[in-house]
């Protein structure tokens, strides 16, 4: 017991404790998900999967992550030695510091800054430099194209968000996604996809434009995590695998684990800022520090199902097209909502 | 439509297909699988189906139909004639058998599943089954032999064969030798030269 | 930058190799490559020892669409003897080649849609496929190379529950045909990615001589069944579908695509139609037992095969094998209209453009 508390009183070795958490949330948040994407992709297309390995196949993702680990690493002879070996862990690095500033609960956020959306997609250009790298290092006339793209579209997207976050930072006052949450305490009403917790009139007058922000911050969001139908930069039926046709084993694994991860990061973004984040939509039934964290990842993973959906439904855009939904659809629009939010605000 | 009126119907047109193929795919998420889990569950065949091959080799009567019907040239036979003296036995469609068949060889791998030596067949011995799971470690193994006679079977076959056309070589050289009509190999002396020229016939008498 | 799409490729329906001249994305020039899946069909057919022995030959050509590939044949080779068919053949050769057009459009369609991003479709068209394979099954015994039809006749007669298990199917595809439309022919992003891309013009598709859909979908009334006909066509109720340029201009690969969707539901029509009118009669009167045509006897007979116009030449010795098969595959002269109609595009578009010329390796290399 002693052992313990001089072990919880050293503040360095608890930190890196805390920092630790989010790993393990990610595999096996990833763990999850994957199993839950193959098995609703499955029933979409009216068959089952995975149904040998465990009940009903639950132990197909680990036995996929066993298998990539045991993977030989196969590196091209002329790809480049520096930029290929390194860039799916910069990739996921871009990937897990996003984690840092996420909310999970009322008592535990891994860094509580004052500049937390902020920080959150600045990160997310992290993960652009691992891609160009990918695609530039494979050596791969593919690759480079799917990183190139890539490029293209991850930056254009970045627009959308952080407009999207500004309009909720003028509604909350603060860029601290704690305090976002804690703003929106209190039950579904005071979600600031409803309006938030302002008085009636201002209330309806916002809820349209907020709507229409977390419609359109929720699509930037699936472009951001190369999704269907945003996929192009790792269109499997055009270059194989896009940047990672030439990564096997535990490097392709890094990416892999990467693409989940950001899609459990920017469901996590879009609940936080516009769903309430951990606070129990209820206003104080099952509302504490344990269940905020069983609101947040179960409304993140209600979003995570509906971007599974949506790739398995939908084909994708073309590269031109995506800039032209980028830069003339939703850019506009959320410029049309900032003002609209910042008249409202103001009167 | 003006350039503006295009673009607030794009976005809403593709918003609302979007939607509708939604509906469908979620739809999809609720209906029954259209698949079964093969090992445990097979689906029915046909009865008509064609699959692996099978020859009742009790039935064969060495024609060789199947061998040149065949378009990939899969099925190899070999034939011993019989002697009067063995009885092979019948047929299932009451026909006498009259050759051994010491190979019956027809290369399963190299098959095409056309089912075209199915039809010329008389005794109806070889049938396309409904067997679909032969596959084999070893290609060797998909050669499938269907005679049943042994190498001392076939050894004495061919024996009693050759001693049977020895016998009846020699009958036959015997027979030549007693009827002059017979036809033989023996050459045939030239006739004696005639001294006297032959009679001229008398053109008179025609 | 020249980057080779090779042979081995997600989305190149087969062997195929496109080496693509490209200028940042937008294709300047591109040339197919083919001959991988050569397999000799036209010298086998003199190898063997009788013409009844080239129809499973036939069948592996064009190994999506096969029944029209044994119907061409065997119209050759019946024509070239002389043979008359009984009715009941010809009914059930058109049900036969119909059920095939729908098998066959079904994977073009599936395929289209996974190169253009949506996997769903392709699963919900291969369940209907096996329905189909099905109704082959119970007739014939195979699901994908039947053997079936033969010169002068079939090679076994329709089962009891065939014509129930037909209407079954009937009425259960054309709702899925609707399914079909509203989730991949109709969304928004697959009409922006196809309209407008890949447009064949009606003059350059005639002199290139392309044919079926595609020919079709460029805006020309030309359909061999009706305008060259064979068979119990012209006795049947149907049209010929035309691409009219709905959502861009005419000759895109929408229009290929919607042509083919449309052309499905005319083959239901075509198919409740035979089957009403189905006489009765013996399939295997008019088989020859020896078929021997005669010496220097050569025709050239065309079908409306799935993927376009397919024709058989035969020269004849006046042995009992051919001496001259020669096959015209549909796919291998709409494919090579492809560098024509792909520059200018971006890769994503030529994936795409390939796509809706619907070619089947097997057809372009025989």
């Amino acid at each position: 017991m002693k052992f313990i508390q001089t072990l919880l009183a050293n503040q360095v070795l608890v930190s890196i404790l805390l920092s630790a958490l989010p790993l393990v949330f990610i595999v096996l948040m990833v763990l999850v998900v994957l199993y839950t994407e193959m098995k609703v992709a499955a029933h979409i297309q009216d068959r089952v999967a995975y149904m040998r390995t465990g009940w009903h196949g639950v132990l197909q993702p680990i036995a996929d992550m066993l298998k990539l680990l045991q993977k030989e690493d196969i590196i091209p002879t002329k790809a480049d030695n520096v930029l290929f070996r390194v860039a799916p862990f910069i990739a996921f690095t871009g990937t897990y510091v996003a984690y840092a500033v996420l909310p999970f609960s009322s008592i535990y956020i891994g860094s509580n800054i004052n500049l937390g959306a902020f920080f959150l997609v600045a990160a997310g250009s992290l993960v652009v430099i691992g891609i160009l790298m990918a695609g530039w290092a494979s050596n791969n006339k593919w690759s480079l194209f799917g990183g190139i793209r890539s490029a293209a579209q991850m930056i254009s997207y970045e627009i959308p968000t952080a407009l999207g976050v500004v309009i909720v930072v003028m509604i909350t006052g603060s860029l601290n996604l704690q305090d976002v949450t804690k703003f929106q305490d209190g039950g579904i009403g005071n979600w600031i996809v409803f309006g938030g917790p302002l008085p009636w009139t201002q209330k309806f007058m916002l809820m349209p434009f907020t709507l229409v922000t977390f419609i359109i911050m929720f699509v930037a969001s699936i472009a951001e995590v190369n999704r269907t139908p945003f996929d192009l930069p790792e269109a499997e039926s055009e270059l194989v695998q896009g940047f990672n046709t030439e990564y096997s084993g535990m490097r392709f694994a890094m990416f892999y684990l990467s693409e989940y991860a950001n899609l459990f990061t920017v469901s996590a973004v879009v609940v936080s800022l516009f769903l309430g984040g951990w606070s129990s939509p209820f206003a104080t039934f099952m509302s504490g520090p344990i269940w905020g964290v069983f609101w947040f990842v179960g409304k993140a993973y209600i979003f995570m199902l509906i971007q599974i959906w949506l790739r398995w439904t939908l084909p994708r855009l073309r590269v031109d097209q995506l800039m032209f939904v980028s830069w003339k659809v939703l850019t506009p629009w959320l410029f049309v909502c900032l003002f609209a939010v910042g008249l409202i605000l103001v009167i | 439509m003006s350039a503006l009126g295009t673009y607030f119907y794009n976005i809403f047109h593709s918003l609302y297909t979007v939607i509708v193929g939604m509906k469908i795919t979620i739809r999809h998420l609720f209906t029954r699988s259209a698949t079964v889990q093969y090992p445990t569950v097979k689906m029915k065949i046909p009865e008509r189906a064609r699959n692996r091959l099978f020859v009742n080799i009790d039935d064969c009567i060495g024609c060789d139909q199947c061998s040149i019907a065949c378009p990939v040239d899969c099925i190899t036979i070999e034939t011993i004639k019989s002697t009067p003296d063995m009885d092979l036995g019948m047929t299932s469609k009451n026909t006498k058998k009259r050759l051994y068949v010491p190979r019956f060889d027809i290369d399963i791998a190299k098959c095409c599943y056309c089912g075209l030596c199915v039809w010329p067949c008389p005794t109806e011995c070889i049938v396309m089954t409904d067997v679909y799971e032969f596959a084999e470690f070893d290609r060797q193994n998909l050669i499938y032999s269907f005679s049943n006679m042994t190498v001392e079977e076939i050894a004495a076959a061919k024996e009693r064969l050759e001693k049977y056309n020895g016998e009846q070589a020699v009958k036959k050289a015997a027979a030549a030798k007693e009827s002059p009509a017979s036809i033989s190999i023996v050459p045939v002396t030239p006739p004696p030269i005639n001294p006297e020229p032959p009679a001229v016939p008398d053109s008179s008498k025609v | 930058m020249i980057i080779n799409m090779g042979p081995q490729h997600p989305s190149t329906h087969g062997v195929l190799r496109l080496e693509i001249v490209v200028d940042g994305e937008i294709i300047v020039d591109c040339i197919p490559h083919i001959g991988y899946l050569h397999r000799c069909f036209e010298k086998h057919c003199e190898q063997m020892t009788n013409y009844q022995q080239v129809i499973p030959y036939a069948d592996r050509m064009d190994y999506c669409s096969a029944m029209t590939n044994e119907w061409a044949f065997a119209l050759a080779a019946e024509r070239m003897l002389k043979i008359e068919v009984p009715e009941r053949v010809e009914y059930i050769r058109v049900i036969m080649a119909e059920l095939q057009r729908i098998a066959s459009h079904l994977i073009a369609v599936g395929t289209y849609g996974i190169d253009s991003g949506a996997f769903t479709p392709f699963l919900y068209t291969f369940i209907d496929r096996e329905k189909i394979l099905d109704l082959f099954e119970m007739t014939c015994g195979a699901r994908l190379l039947y053997n079936y039809i033969w010169i002068g006749g079939l090679s076994h007669d329709l089962p009891v529950n065939f014509i129930e298990q037909a209407k079954d199917f009937i009425k259960y595809f054309r709702p899925r045909i609707k399914m079909l439309n509203d989730l991949l022919t109709y969304n928004e992003i697959f009409v922006k990615r196809t309209a407008n891309v890949g447009v064949l013009p009606k003059d350059v598709a005639i002199h290139y001589a392309v044919s079926g859909p595609q020919l079709r979908g460029s805006g020309v009334n030309w359909d061999l069944r009706r305008d060259d006909p064979y068979s119990v066509y012209h006795k049947l109720d149907w049209q010929p579908q035309i691409g009219k340029g709905e959502v861009g201009t005419v000759g895109d690969c929408w229009d290929r695509h919607i042509v083919r969707m449309r052309e499905m539901e005319q083959s239901l029509n075509i198919i409740e139609q035979a089957i009403a009118g189905l006489p009765e009669g013996n399939v295997k009167a008019a088989i020859p037992k020896r078929i021997r045509p005669e010496k220097d006897a050569e025709i050239y007979v065309r079908t409306e095969a799935s993927r376009g116009e397919l024709g058989y030449y035969i020269i004849s010795d006046g042995t009992a094998s051919p001496f001259r098969v020669k096959a015209r595959g549909p796919a291998f002269v709409n494919l090579s209209v492809l560098p024509e109609i792909a520059r200018g595009g971006l890769i994503a578009d030529l994936v795409l453009t390939a796509g809706s010329i619907d070619i089947v390796l097997g057809e372009v290399d025989r």
